[in-house]
């Protein structure tokens, strides 16, 4: 297989399979989780438990009024919201990839100038080094720290780092990493709904769930 | 010919100092110290008498002839075509004006008299389906042509992206289970120059190495002269600040295709495609096919055409998804059966559910 094969091969079987195993993956752990259900709660709720879900699904998205978690563990927290915000960036305002989700939805965006995500590619790597040296050297976070977390931050990491080193021509020439890319991002479709990164999309059903239960109970937040 | 090339090259009037300028134009092509320029220039002027000429055999197989019109039409009468007076054009089909046994016979007297010597070109792939049945010429196979005049050549040319890669005839399904020169002959020095059809320069570099050094240039892992394939159609391409702006054309005729943008989203190929199309140019430097607003094809890279479509961008998917409904159908039973797995565990686990009492505690 040349790689001209190999670019063919992951743009066309690997992406069908992937996108397969996501989207396979996907329904069926959404469905799993909520259809687990909870029993229902008897007590009279202190406060509109709806309101408050709501209102933490927003909430949890701003720094806290006493910046207590930015003070305590800033790298953690600004450098998991640089990441955060650059994968976006990258994932959805980067005109090739606007492309590629065109090809599989046929819903388009207008895109940023390549020079910018590039920025923000690099920025992104940073953030996700820092962190990772960050659990490494936090004997607390290394100790609670599972082979899936270690695994989840390569697997993310390594779409962005191929990617980044493809457009930049470096390393390999770029038909072979443009394919390793794509490669990449195909691995990261398979693993995400079976993993914790699946939080991309239980994230906001979780902090409206948080929101509401702690509602019902009278402590808003 | 009669007399040194450089007395032809005058009779037809190109100057001494024009042929000088050729040559150290080609020589910084192939990224060639100076001096080369000069030693080209030196072997090819004085290429003399016709029975010293180096004997080229070109053979063609399963082609369209797009390669040989490319070569002989794009410069005529250029002085790139007047290269091919320093050579002994010994056997090619399209040009020589022998037919039949005629020019069986100059086939095989050029491989007889430059035994070991002789440079072959091959353009078109080699089909080994029904015994090679499907392309014959004089009653033999390709398959068996090649062996035979491969034997006793000095170097191979593969001329085109037929012979260089397969090419069109090997795109799936392969009827003709079509291969490239390269999967057949493997004891001998063999260069690629693929493109559909190549930049008539590229040829004319190889050969003027050839005649000068006695050698084929250096090469890339697929058998290319690096000097030309070194890079990138996209790295060198004059829409290359757009696509870094992230001005695309959508369609053909869109103001940002009359503005000149980017054909990356109208499936340029540019970015895999390494050949030298954006710097050489086509028809003697007028244009080439992104600057004629369309994207490139990746003629010059193998299986160019089953590459997943000309016109989908290179990011987009090259097949559309088979599996996508199938896969949310069956994920959707997943989850439903799971959750119907859980809800009898659930309620197991109520049903079985003991109350511990007082009187169990004081057990």
């Amino acid at each position: 297989m040349n790689e001209m094969q190999f670019l063919t091969w992951v743009r066309g079987t690997g992406l069908n399979i992937a996108v397969g195993i996501f989207l396979l993956g996907v329904l069926w752990r959404l469905i799993e989780i909520y259809s687990l259900g909870r029993k229902k709660d008897l007590s009279a709720p202190r406060q509109v438990a709806g309101a408050s879900g709501w209102n933490t699904m927003f909430r949890r998205s701003l720094p806290p009024k006493d910046m207590g978690m930015v003070k305590r563990s800033p790298v953690s927290y600004i450098g998991g919201y640089t990441f955060h915000i650059g994968l976006a960036i990258i994932v959805f305002l980067f005109a090739p990839h606007i492309k590629t989700i065109q090809g599989l939805t046929g819903l388009s965006w207008p895109g940023l100038p390549s020079q910018f995500v590039d920025l923000v590619a690099v920025v992104t790597i940073a953030a996700m080094v820092v962190v990772l040296v960050d659990r490494i050297n936090k004997p607390v976070k290394r100790y609670l720290s599972t082979f899936e977390d270690w695994f989840t931050w390569l697997v993310t990491f390594l779409p962005v780092l191929t990617g980044w080193l493809a457009v930049r021509h470096l390393l390999l020439p770029y038909t072979t990493m443009l394919a390793i890319h794509i490669l990449t991002v195909e691995i990261l479709l398979v693993v995400l709904p079976f993993t914790k990164l699946f939080h991309a999309f239980t994230l906001w059903g979780s902090r409206y769930y948080n929101g509401a239960v702690n509602g019902h109970k009278g402590v808003a937040v | 010919m009669q007399g040194p090339l450089i007395d032809t090259l005058a009779r037809q009037g190109v100057t001494r100092r024009t042929f000088f300028k050729y040559c150290a134009t080609l020589a910084s092509l192939m990224a060639l110290p100076p001096s080369a320029g000069r030693a080209m220039a030196e072997a090819m002027a004085a290429a003399p008498a016709a029975a010293k000429r180096p004997s080229v055999i070109w053979l063609p197989f399963q082609e369209c002839t797009g390669c040989t019109e490319s070569i002989t039409r794009s410069h005529s009468p250029t002085i790139e075509g007047l290269i091919f007076d320093a050579i002994s054009l010994d056997y090619q089909e399209t040009l020589m004006a022998a037919a039949g046994h005629q020019a069986e016979e100059a086939l095989h007297k050029a491989m007889k008299d430059n035994e070991g010597k002789y440079l072959l070109v091959v353009d078109g792939s080699v089909p080994l389906g029904l015994d090679g049945a499907y392309s014959c010429i004089a009653g033999k196979s390709n398959l068996e042509a090649l062996k035979e005049v491969a034997k006793g050549a000095a170097a191979i040319v593969a001329m085109g992206s037929c012979a260089a890669f397969g090419g069109i005839p090997k795109a799936k399904p392969n009827p003709t289970n079509a291969v490239s020169v390269s999967d057949v002959i493997k004891d001998k020095p063999i260069i690629n120059i693929p493109g559909c059809p190549p930049i008539p320069v590229v040829m004319t570099g190889v050969l003027a190495h050839f005649l000068t050094f006695g050698s084929l240039p250096e090469m890339d892992k697929l058998g290319r002269p690096k000097a030309f394939y070194g890079e990138t159609i996209h790295d060198r391409c004059y829409r290359r600040p757009f696509y870094d702006q992230g001005k695309f054309a959508k369609t053909f005729d869109d103001e940002g295709a009359r503005k000149g943008w980017c054909l990356f989203e109208l499936g340029c190929k540019g970015p895999v495609t390494y050949n030298a199309c954006a710097t050489v140019k086509w028809n003697g430097g007028t244009s080439w096919p992104v600057e004629s607003g369309h994207g490139c094809l990746g003629c010059s890279e193998p299986d160019f055409w089953d590459g997943g479509g000309f016109y989908k961008a290179l990011s987009m998917p090259a097949n559309p998804l088979k599996m996508a409904s199938a896969a949310v159908a069956a994920g959707a039973v997943a989850g439903v059966a799971v959750s119907f797995a859980n809800r009898a565990k659930k309620s197991a686990a109520k049903a079985g559910h003991e109350t511990t009492t007082l009187a169990d505690l004081e057990k």
